[in-house]
C-alpha cells in the first residue's frame, strides 16, 4: 500500500502549478511536504484528496489508479489551514458528519465520536458550536472529523499556522501520539523548516512547483541534494556564496579563506557555491576547525535565547545565529566564526558534492 | 453645549415621523374632519376607514394579490439566484466579469422602458392579468440583485468548506442544502428581504400587467382617488395598512441586513 505520482503535471490555464512529479510516499507514514507560499503544497494535497484533477499522469493509491476517482469516492480526510468546521453543526455532529454519510449505525457513531474526542480533548464541547470555541478547540474539532473516520490518507495543508504560538507547540506535541497508534498514511504540508525537523518521517521539498527531494527528514537536512533543497530546508535562509577551491584553500574573496578539511581533499579544484546554515556562523570563538572573517553588521535580533545578526560579506548579507544574547552595535566591524566542517559544497550545477 | 446634544437626532427623527404620523392621523378622521379643519389629532376618532377595507373585496384582494405575486416573485429569484451566485463565487469561467456586470446593468433600466414589451408579451402567451406573469416581470430586476448579493456572502465562505465536505462524503447536491445553504442563510434573509421589498413598492409593472383579477393594492389606491371623488380616510387607512407587511419583513431581517452592509454588498 503506497501512494504514488507518476509523472503528474497541473496545469491552470497556461501557468504550471506542478512540473512533472514523480512521487512514492510509503504506506504508513508521517511524511512532509515542505516549501514556502506558492509552491505547490496545497496543489499537491488537493491531486491527493481527489479535489483538483491532474492535467497528465497518474495518481496510484494502494495499487489502484485512482487518477480520476472524485474525493467523494477515496478514503481521505483533509485538515485546512483555516478552522474550517460546519457552522450549523454542534461539535459532535461536526466529529459525526463523515460517519453520517457512510450511513453507519448510531451506537458505533456515538462510541467512535466519544473515543476520538478524549484523544484530542474535547469531551466537554461537544455540545458546543463551533463559532463558541477558541481557534486552537476549532482546530481539534477539524482534526477529530479528520480521524473519525479512519481514512486511509490523512491531508493536512499547515494545520498549526493559524494559531497562536502556545497552542501550536502544545497542539504539534500531541500529533505524534494522536497519530501514533493509527494505521494511516499522513501528509503534512509546513513552509517551516523547524516543524520538519521537529515532525520527523519523511519530508519532500519543494520549490516552485517542483519536488526537489524525497527522504528522510533528518538526512535531506543534513544532505540536501542540491542548493535549492537546502534553501527550502533552512531558516533564517541559508548563506551562500561562489568560492575557489585552489589546492589546499577554499577562497571566497580577497579577505576570506579557509583550508581545505581532509574529508573534501577529494573534491577537485575549481568554483563551486558553499552553503552554510546561520547557527553555523557564531560570533563567539569555538572549539577546532573554525575560521574567523570579518563582516558588518546590518541588523540584529535578538530572541529569549538566540542573537541573529545579518552581516555584510563582500557584496552579499549573510545571517548568523548564536546561543546566548551578544550585543553588538549595528555598523560595527566585527568577527564572525564560521565552522568549516559543517559547510555545504555545491557544484556548478548546484548539486551537493557528495562527500 | 453638551445639554442640547439630544437635540438634532429629536428632530431629525420627528421630521422623518411626520409624514407617517400624518398619514395614520388620516386612517382615523372622517374625510369631512380631513378636509374641513387642521387638526393635529383626530377629533372624531373612527375606525370606519379601516371597517370598509377589510369588508370590500376590491380593496381586501388587492393585499392578497400584491403579496401572491410578491411572495411567488422572492421565491422564484432566491431559488434561481442561490446557484448562479454559486457558480460566480466559486467557478472561473469564459466572461464570467461581464456576465456579473450585465446582471447589474438589467437594474439601470427604467421599469418603463419594459412595460411595453412585457405587456404585449404576456397578452400574447394569454398570462395578462395573473399573478405570475406580474412575478416573472419582476425578476427581471430581482435576480439579478439576489445574485450580486448572495455572490457577496458566498464568497465570505472559504471554499475550504466545500472541499471539506467533499472530502468527508458529501456529494455537491447534499453538500449545498444541508451545509452550504444554512451558512448562508443570513445572505438569503437579505436577498429575500430585498426582492420583497422591490416588488411589493413596484407599481408600473404590476399596474400594466393587470386589470381586475390580479390588481396590486397600489393600482387599487390610484383608482379609488379618481373615481368616488375624496375618499381621503380611507386611502390614508389602506396607505397605513402597506407599510406593515415592509415594517414586518424589516423587523425579521434587521440583524442581517446589519451583516450585509458589514459584508459591503448590501
Amino acid at each position: 500500500m503506497s501512494l504514488e505520482f507518476k509523472n503528474i503535471v497541473k496545469r491552470v490555464d497556461s501557468e504550471t502549478h506542478i512540473y512533472a512529479t514523480d512521487l512514492k510516499i510509503e504506506d504508513g507514514g508521517f511524511n512532509i511536504l515542505l516549501g514556502t507560499t506558492l509552491s505547490g503544497k496545497t496543489t499537491l494535497l488537493h491531486l491527493m484528496a481527489g479535489l483538483d484533477k491532474p492535467t497528465s499522469g497518474e495518481l496510484w493509491f494502494n495499487g489502484k489508479n485512482v487518477t480520476g476517482v472524485p474525493a467523494q469516492k477515496r478514503n481521505v480526510s483533509m485538515v485546512h489551514q483555516q478552522f474550517i468546521n460546519y457552522p450549523n453543526f454542534t461539535v459532535f455532529e461536526n466529529i459525526a458528519s463523515p460517519l453520517r454519510i457512510s450511513r453507519m449505525p448510531s451506537p458505533e457513531i456515538n462510541s467512535r465520536v466519544q473515543k476520538v474526542s478524549e484523544l484530542l480533548k474535547l469531551t466537554p464541547l461537544l455540545q458546543r458550536n463551533p463559532s463558541e470555541l477558541s481557534g486552537g478547540q476549532q482546530q481539534r474539532t477539524a482534526l477529530a472529523r479528520a480521524l473519525v473516520k479512519d481514512a486511509d490518507l490523512v491531508l493536512l495543508d499547515e494545520p498549526l499556522a493559524n494559531l497562536d504560538f502556545k497552542l501550536r507547540e502544545e497542539l504539534r506535541d500531541e500529533l505524534p501520539r494522536i497519530f501514533g497508534d493509527r494505521h494511516c498514511t499522513v501528509v503534512y504540508a509546513t513552509s517551516e523548516p523547524s516543524e520538519a525537523l521537529l515532525l520527523g518521517g519523511h519530508t519532500a521539498t519543494l520549490h516552485e512547483g517542483r519536488v526537489t527531494q524525497f527522504g528522510e527528514t533528518s538526512k535531506i537536512y543534513r544532505h540536501p541534494k542540491d542548493l535549492q533543497s537546502a534553501k527550502v530546508f533552512s531558516d533564517p535562509p541559508i548563506n551562500s556564496a561562489k568560492i575557489e577551491k585552489q589546492g589546499g584553500t577554499f577562497t571566497l574573496n580577497e579577505a576570506i579563506s579557509w583550508p581545505v578539511l581532509e574529508k573534501h581533499n577529494t573534491m577537485r579544484d575549481g568554483t563551486y557555491t558553499v552553503g552554510i546554515r546561520p547557527h553555523h556562523i557564531s560570533t563567539l570563538a569555538g572549539s577546532e576547525n573554525m575560521t574567523s572573517i570579518k563582516g558588518k553588521v546590518v541588523t540584529t535580533e535578538f530572541s529569549g535565547s538566540e542573537s541573529t545578526v545579518h552581516f555584510g560579506v563582500g557584496d552579499q548579507t549573510w545571517v548568523s545565529q548564536s546561543r546566548g544574547i551578544h550585543p553588538i552595535e549595528i555598523g560595527a566591524t566585527t568577527d564572525f566564526y564560521l565552522d568549516i566542517s559543517r559547510c555545504l559544497y555545491f557544484d556548478t550545477n548546484n548539486e551537493l558534492v557528495s562527500l | 453645549m453638551k445639554r442640547f446634544t439630544w437635540a438634532a437626532p429629536t428632530f431629525y427623527i420627528i421630521f422623518l415621523m411626520l409624514p407617517i404620523y400624518w398619514l395614520l392621523n388620516m386612517s382615523f378622521k372622517t374625510t369631512n374632519e380631513i378636509l374641513g379643519s387642521f387638526t393635529l389629532w383626530p377629533n372624531e376618532f373612527t375606525l370606519e376607514n379601516y371597517i370598509a377595507i377589510f369588508t370590500d373585496p376590491t380593496w381586501y384582494n388587492g393585499y392578497f394579490n400584491s403579496l401572491t405575486y410578491v411572495g411567488i416573485n422572492t421565491v422564484i429569484s432566491v431559488t434561481v439566484a442561490l446557484p448562479a451566485a454559486y457558480a460566480f463565487s466559486r467557478f472561473r469561467f469564459l466572461g464570467d466579469k461581464h456576465l456579473f456586470f450585465w446582471l447589474l446593468t438589467n437594474r439601470m433600466a427604467p421599469a418603463a422602458v419594459f412595460a411595453l414589451p412585457f405587456f404585449q408579451f404576456y397578452s400574447a402567451v394569454n398570462l395578462f392579468d395573473t399573478h405570475i406573469a406580474v412575478a416573472l416581470a419582476h425578476c427581471l430586476f430581482n435576480i439579478p440583485l439576489a445574485v450580486w448579493i448572495l455572490e457577496g456572502f458566498m464568497s465570505g465562505i472559504p471554499k475550504e468548506l466545500d472541499e471539506t465536505a467533499y472530502v468527508d462524503g458529501y456529494s455537491f447536491p447534499h453538500f449545498f442544502v444541508k451545509i452550504f445553504i444554512p451558512t448562508i442563510l443570513a445572505g438569503i434573509g437579505v436577498a429575500a428581504f430585498f426582492c420583497f421589498m422591490f416588488s411589493w413598492v413596484e407599481l408600473l409593472l404590476a399596474k400594466t400587467l393587470t386589470s381586475v383579477a390580479a390588481k396590486p393594492i397600489a393600482a387599487v389606491m390610484t383608482r379609488t382617488a379618481s373615481t368616488s371623488g375624496y375618499e381621503l380616510g380611507l386611502l390614508a387607512a389602506a396607505g397605513s395598512l402597506t407599510i406593515i407587511p415592509g415594517a414586518f419583513v424589516i423587523y425579521f431581517v434587521r440583524n442581517y441586513i446589519a451583516k450585509g452592509f458589514a459584508l459591503g454588498r448590501v
